[in-house]
């Protein structure tokens, strides 16, 4: 049985976990997705990409900053079949800048073999992903 | 330590040869995010946020360019913490004298000047850069390091295994990923020379400047070596810094030199060789930063034989935050990390007496020590009020600023020195590492234009030893009536098995800047139920705080990953009538 006690202004409550099992009676506001607000995500109710999105850590901003933004948007725009075939250029651009700060962007031999495994890896879930999901 | 000079040597140094493109790990420390706030935190129900990681995955697809593997790696890395990354930072300029910097030519105008180099600076010139494209960005800083994050300070740094530590200041994380406490390396920043000239703009750091004079009128603001520089957007983010007794004060020169007011990296260097070479050290002050360096300290004594002693006025640690019976439990904990709590201890003299000094506590009581780190608190930096005629608030300190930190038209004030508009819980000046970085982002959206108010809550953390470790949100002031809810605590349940499960990174990372993550939580079988022992009852739960019935503060008490609801439960600012249903919502029994 759950039970409480009270201290002064301060109560306690100590819940057991089949108290907790039972469905919530609390009720939360529905959120708003267009609030201009709210922190967005990395894609704008717009469909313009959000570069101050946190998840891009400090990608758009750091000195290879506009060419990895002029990638990524060529790559968010692109129409083609294999996307972002198209903008080759744009990331050969950026994979250059990226080179002349290695402090920054530092290459690894041991991690190109992982990484090639997470390649498949990852185009396989995404494209689970994006039929479970939709457009985000 | 980064001297800037060293920073602009490295960064004019031109750039070695490279052999093939090569898909690896992005080693960014963009991570960095000033935003460090929870690496565990899993970002559920977040919009867009889960799609967007699988959108990333899409850019994999440009198998024929490194670069795309590059994206894809680090934001694959991103799932899972985001401080993944090994930084092969390089070794640290040797100390020079700050007059070095003395003869860089600062540029007489920028269009973004940041005034203070920390965390709030640090993620403005960040957020500032990623809107507008090619933005010239100057922070001006007294300090003569590199923008870095002060959490580990008193927390991971001194939990390292790494003997130079000091030097290095990288620690290694529970989960075996290193990182450093700087924001990015010196390549990452333009040479202040450079700037107005650097193509696609860029962010200058000039360290060991202090800025004296601010002229509002005249868009201008003047350095303590006469320097004057113009801007058209101004950021002040000049911190705090750190208070005295006046008992010590007063006290006289062979005290204060047995004295360290801890905050910067000097303080923290200063602090670990002490901790070597003297036998006690003295905690004055109860909140985080006192208790976590006893903790941090207290764990040094069971292996070295230092005395750490902690007092305070309060009846417990962290009693001015955690409602009297968490407190008090709070200080058990403490105790247990080996320190020797003295609560209710008001500091009424301090003197030297042979070759260590003595504090008379008001109520009789006398402590014997070698050294003494104060912890009682951070006053604001407000200097420039003068000069530029802002608003200084009189309840909490700090310059005043709207809901959208705005000071003036061309003048807002982010992170520890900002007295801001909360529109949910009113006025209020926080002074966490996430708040800096929140209130920083938010600083830079608005001098780009953005016209936002302070609106995505900052959280704050505090671990206390490895055991006991509790996540916050909104107002969190023990004189507000509070309800908690508990549930018994098992081993799963500390901040140390957190880390392990989610393999998230260090406390330390931003919550803001994780994006939804599968954290893969280990199957194990449910807890057996324990009979409650005395004492031991607030293993893992929740806490309300209370104001007119709504809830305006939430603790998470050694429970992670649930900060998103509680965010949400604070921004929707109801009155719910049982708070055990809403305690419902956070799970706390399960791992």
């Amino acid at each position: 049985m759950s039970y409480c006690r009270q201290e002064g202004k301060d109560r306690i409550i100590f819940a057991t976990k089949e108290d907790h099992e039972t469905p919530s009676s609390a009720e939360l506001v529905a959120d708003d997705p267009d609030d201009p607000y709210e922190e967005q995500g990395l894609i704008l109710p717009n469909g313009d990409i959000n570069w101050n999105c946190p998840c891009l850590g400090g990608m758009a901003s750091g000195p290879c900053g506009e060419q990895f933004k002029s990638a990524f948007s060529c790559f968010h725009y692109s129409t083609e079949e294999i996307k972002g075939s198209d903008c080759v250029d744009q990331f050969r651009a950026m994979q250059e800048c990226m080179q002349k700060y290695p402090d920054l962007y530092p290459q690894e031999d041991e991690n190109e073999e992982k990484s090639s495994k997470d390649l498949e890896a990852a185009s396989v879930e995404a494209s689970a992903a994006k039929e479970e999901k939709g457009s985000s | 330590m980064f001297r800037c000079r060293g920073a602009l040597a490295r960064a004019l140094r031109p750039p070695p040869p490279r052999g093939r493109a090569q898909a690896g790990t992005l080693l960014q420390r963009w991570n960095v995010p000033p935003d460090l706030q929870l690496s565990r935190q899993v970002q559920t129900g977040v919009p867009g946020e889960k799609g967007s990681n699988k959108f990333f995955a899409f850019i994999v697809g440009l198998t024929t360019l490194g670069a795309g593997a590059y994206v894809y790696k680090t934001l694959k890395d991103n799932k899972e913490r985001f401080t993944s990354r090994v930084s092969s930072i390089t070794r640290p300029q040797d100390d020079e004298s700050s007059a070095a910097g003395a003869h860089v030519k600062v540029p007489s105008h920028v269009p973004f000047l940041l005034i203070g180099g920390g965390t709030a600076a640090f993620a403005a010139a960040r957020s500032i850069r990623a809107r507008d494209p090619g933005a010239r960005v100057l922070i001006v800083s007294e300090d003569p390091a590199l923008p870095y994050m002060r959490p580990p300070l008193s927390k991971e740094l001194w939990f390292s295994d790494d003997p130079n530590v000091t030097e290095t200041l990288r620690f290694k994380q529970w989960n075996g990923k290193e990182r450093s406490i700087y924001f990015q390396p010196p390549s990452f920043y333009v040479p202040v020379q450079d700037l107005p000239s650097v193509e696609n703009g860029g962010v200058a750091v000039l360290c060991g400047k202090k800025v004296v004079h601010m002229d509002v009128r005249g868009n201008t603001v003047k350095l303590s070596d006469g320097t004057q520089i113009t801007y058209d957007k101004c950021l002040i983010a000049t911190g705090g810094t750190p208070r005295n007794l006046p008992a010590i004060e007063r006290a006289g020169k062979d005290v204060q030199k047995r004295l360290t007011l801890f905050r910067k990296i000097e303080d923290f260097r200063n602090l670990e060789k002490i901790s070597r070479e003297v036998r006690s050290i003295t905690i004055i002050g109860g909140g985080f930063l006192g208790s976590e360096l006893a903790c941090a300290l207290g764990r040094r004594a069971r292996t070295r034989g230092l005395e750490v002693i902690q007092l305070f006025p309060e009846n417990g640690n962290m009693g001015k935050v955690l409602p009297e019976y968490l407190s008090n439990w709070t200080t058990e904990k403490v105790r247990r990390e080996g320190v020797n709590v003295l609560p209710n201890a008001v500091v009424k003299s301090v003197s030297v007496s042979g070759n260590r000094l003595v504090i008379q506590l008001k109520d009789g009581r006398k402590v014997e020590t070698d050294h003494i780190v104060a912890a009682v608190g951070l006053e604001p930096n407000v200097e420039l009020a003068k000069s530029a005629g802002l608003e200084v608030d009189s309840d909490f300190g700090g310059f005043r600023v709207n809901a959208e930190l705005q000071a003036r038209s061309n003048i807002w004030v982010a992170g520890d020195a900002a007295c801001f508009y909360d529109i949910k819980l009113g006025r209020r000046r926080v002074e966490h590492h996430d708040h800096a970085v929140v209130s920083g982002r938010l600083a830079g959206e608005n001098m780009t234009g953005a016209a936002k108010p302070y609106w995505h809550q900052s959280m704050f953390w505090s671990d206390l030893g490895p055991n006991v470790g509790y996540e916050a949100i909104g107002l969190v002031d023990s004189s507000l009536p509070t309800v908690g809810v508990f549930a018994k605590a098992t081993a799963k349940d500390t901040p140390k098995s957190a880390t392990e499960q989610s393999g998230t990174g260090i406390r330390s990372e931003s919550e803001t800047e994780a994006e939804a993550s599968e954290v893969h939580i280990s199957q194990s079988s449910s807890p057996t139920p324990q009979v409650p022992k005395q004492g031991e009852d607030y293993g893992k739960g929740v806490i309300f705080y209370l104001r007119d019935k709504v809830v305006v503060g939430i603790v998470l008490w050694n429970i992670f990953n649930r900060m998103p609801i509680a965010r949400k439960i604070i921004k929707d600012g109801e009155e719910h009538e049982d708070l055990n249903e809403v305690a419902k919502l956070f799970n706390i029994h399960e791992d």
